[in-house]
């Protein structure tokens, strides 16, 4: 073999590599806590519609303040999650139509919307793209600060940290301190939302939430991911982990690990994997992660204990065997 | 109105008027016939309740377009030849139907999780497939990206040809099935004891809403196709409860949407034609969703506001009956115009008619 992963040197490792890895782990992992609750309550389809009307929302938010900060873009995709689920309920109940096509009457117009608003960014000196929308430039955070390991743990290192990745760490704790300190009320209104209201906490007031934390989720993996693959984030790792427990805790633990371990995975397969075949071609490690994280739920859908297709085979084949013919 | 407006105005005329040259023209018919029959396919998809079912299809389109693209090209062809793009994206948007439904069939994981499942990751395969084919010294591949978001603008007429041939035979195909889809759609137990086969039906409406998308991905686009199978459909239903009707308004606002968008992104080319062909659709819809007769907004609020001012008077006329004859506020002052007016209180005076007591009687009577 002519290249090794072990050419690259350490310095590209730690300022190119490092933060992509990092950024890539945050989003799966930001995006799979939220996305648990969704695939619990069968809602999933619900973050496939957040993570396309959070483009509106950031246009709106960068064509109204004129800058990239963060939070205004924030701020503009959680109005647009908001607006587009009352929108759903809206058309669902006065048109009488399943949640579904109502879903996709106004994901799919708000996106639209979002697509003709980036053209109108151009004129104004920072442009956003439309392919990046799409699928993300998680290739492009660079940690320049990092030279060797130990600046990891210096002020130099911590000062140049990507903005980017400030961002996904700020909204990876919203979540988890959203998910922690309310553990009890979602669990409850999750698995028994009349319960849940005759106990004086309203579900409503939770789905609400779990809403705004899908949508600071899907906004906060945007700019890694893009729009389409986030939803790869939000359901595969949540499913695989559906596949093995009943606990919610476990579940939700298990989410996020799935969830890393596919960041790691399909972003080591799109940078190292073309070099490790001796070709120059790249990949694009975005998709990569969603390719692999369907990988492992499937795997996971095939060989799991309990409720895997595989097991399930071999015990009704062994109860037929019983049973008397 | 300044020139710049103005002129752009009489050039979207003329685009609509058929008059911006032969291609364009083209272009434009092609895309009704498609937004006709994506209408007519959506509807009986909304009706099955599996409107959600393309999304994944659509997604699942691109790994198979980026094949048939380096396909074409192992061939000796030149890569973006349509027929070549087509017959891939049917492959992969079929292989994600069938595994949307054995994840359904064989996990515990519910159908939306399934569809999530595909979507996302088939998308991701194709991202793959695509920043490899980039990186490719063949110089063909630039604008496979326009079927992303959509490019009539970069149609070629024998491409805008194709379309409009398949959109016919699928229209006919459709009207030739709508019979025994309708009966499905409605009530599949009855279909099956009338000894039809539903899964066969079945197969043929999915059959027919996949081919109809894969010819909509190069105006429309695999992100926003979806939109075409759904919006129209959606929005004609606000109009009517009866299927006929609901099938000629929703062809009618696919065809114009496309119509329509098409012309527009001829103007804006720096625009892709997805999402002015999507917006002038969510337009229709917002108009049928604003002013529809029975659903929409309008008249939901007006027979809110109907019921409210009733019980209004209703309130005001037993208050008269107790004498209390003063009404406090506007919404009583209302309803006291409304008795008077429907003759159960007399004109310029607090005096409840025999009417009035009649109906406060059947009030009483009520409760």
């Amino acid at each position: 073999m002519d290249f090794s992963v072990l050419d690259i040197p350490l310095i590209d490792f730690l300022q190119i590599d490092l933060p992509a890895l990092l950024v890539a782990v945050f989003a799966a992992i930001v995006c799979a806590i939220p996305g648990s609750f969704l695939v619990l309550r069968k809602q999933s389809l619900i973050g496939d519609a957040i993570s396309h009307v959070v483009l509106p929302g950031i246009v709106a938010g960068f064509l109204l303040s004129g800058t990239l900060a963060a939070i205004p873009m924030t701020l503009g995709a959680l109005g647009a999650a908001v607006i587009s689920v009352l929108l759903i309920e809206l058309i669902r109940v006065l048109g009488k139509i399943e949640t579904g096509a109502a879903m996709g009457v106004v994901f799919t117009s708000m996106f639209a919307l979002g697509v003709v608003m980036l053209e109108q960014t151009g004129s104004s000196g920072v442009h956003l793209d439309v392919e990046h929308a799409l699928y993300g430039n998680l290739e492009s955070t660079l940690w320049l600060g990092l030279e060797k390991w130990s600046d990891l743990w210096s002020a130099r290192g911590w000062e140049t940290m990507p903005l980017r990745l400030q961002q996904l760490s700020i909204a990876l704790i919203c979540v988890v301190a959203f998910v922690s300190v309310f553990f009890k009320e979602l669990k409850l209104s999750t698995f028994d939302p009349l319960l849940a209201t005759s106990l004086g906490f309203s579900a409503r007031i939770m789905s609400f939430g779990l809403v705004i934390a899908t949508a600071l989720a899907a906004v906060s993996a945007f700019g890694a991911v893009g729009a389409i693959l986030a939803i790869a984030m939000f359901i595969c790792p949540p499913s695989a982990a559906r596949m093995l427990t009943d606990r919610l805790s476990s579940q939700l633990w298990l989410s996020a690990l799935y969830a890393g371990l596919s960041a790691i995975l399909g972003y080591g397969l799109a940078a190292f994997g073309p070099l490790v075949l001796g070709t120059d071609f790249a990949l694009n490690a975005a998709g990569m992660i969603a390719v692999v994280a369907f990988v492992l739920q499937f795997v996971t859908m095939l060989l799991a204990p309990r409720y895997g297709i595989l097991s399930r085979r071999i015990k009704s084949e062994i109860e037929t065997e019983k049973a008397p013919s | 109105m300044t020139d710049l407006q103005f002129k752009l105005f009489q050039d979207l005329l003329g685009i609509l008027g058929l008059q911006g040259g032969y291609n364009t023209s083209l272009v434009l018919i092609g895309s009704a016939l498609l937004g006709a029959v994506s209408g007519l396919v959506g509807s009986f998809s909304l009706l099955r309740k599996r409107a959600l079912i393309a999304d994944a299809v659509s997604h699942a389109t691109l790994p198979g377009l980026v094949l048939g693209f380096l396909v074409a090209i192992a061939l000796g062809f030149d890569g973006k030849s349509l027929p070549f793009l087509l017959i891939g994206s049917a492959v992969s948007g079929l292989l994600g139907v069938l595994m949307v439904q054995w994840i359904r069939d064989n996990t515990r994981l519910p159908e939306d999780s399934a569809i999530g499942t595909v979507l996302s990751s088939f998308f991701g395969l194709g991202v793959v497939l695509l920043s490899y084919v980039q990186t490719l010294k063949n110089g063909s591949q630039a604008g496979l990206e326009d079927f992303l978001l959509g490019s009539t603008a970069s149609m070629l007429r024998s491409e805008a040809e194709l379309i409009a041939v398949i959109a016919l035979l699928l229209s006919i195909l459709a009207l030739a099935f709508r019979k025994e889809m309708a009966l499905v759609c409605f009530d599949a137990g009855f279909a099956q004891a009338l000894g039809w086969s539903v899964k066969r039906i079945d197969l043929i409406m999915m059959g027919l809403l996949l081919t109809v998308m894969v010819i909509g991905l190069k105006s429309v686009g695999l992100i926003l196709v979806i939109a075409l199978v759904i919006i129209p459909p959606v929005a004609a239903r606000f109009w009517s409860d009866r299927l006929s009707t609901m099938l000629i308004l929703s062809s009618l606002f696919g065809a114009l949407s496309c119509y329509l968008g098409a012309a527009l992104s001829a103007l804006a080319p720096d625009i892709p034609s997805g999402a002015t062909i999507v917006l002038t659709a969510s337009s229709f819809f917002v108009l049928s969703l604003v002013f529809a007769p029975q659903n929409g907004v309008l008249a939901a609020a007006l027979r809110f506001t109907a019921f409210r001012i009733r019980l209004c008077s209703d309130q005001v006329l037993s208050e008269l009956n107790k004498g209390e004859p003063v009404p406090d506020s506007l919404t009583k002052a209302i309803g006291l115009y409304q008795l008077r007016s429907r003759g159960l209180v007399a004109p310029l005076s607090m005096e409840i008619t025999r009417e009035g007591h009649h109906y406060l009687a059947s009030l009483q009577e009520e409760n």
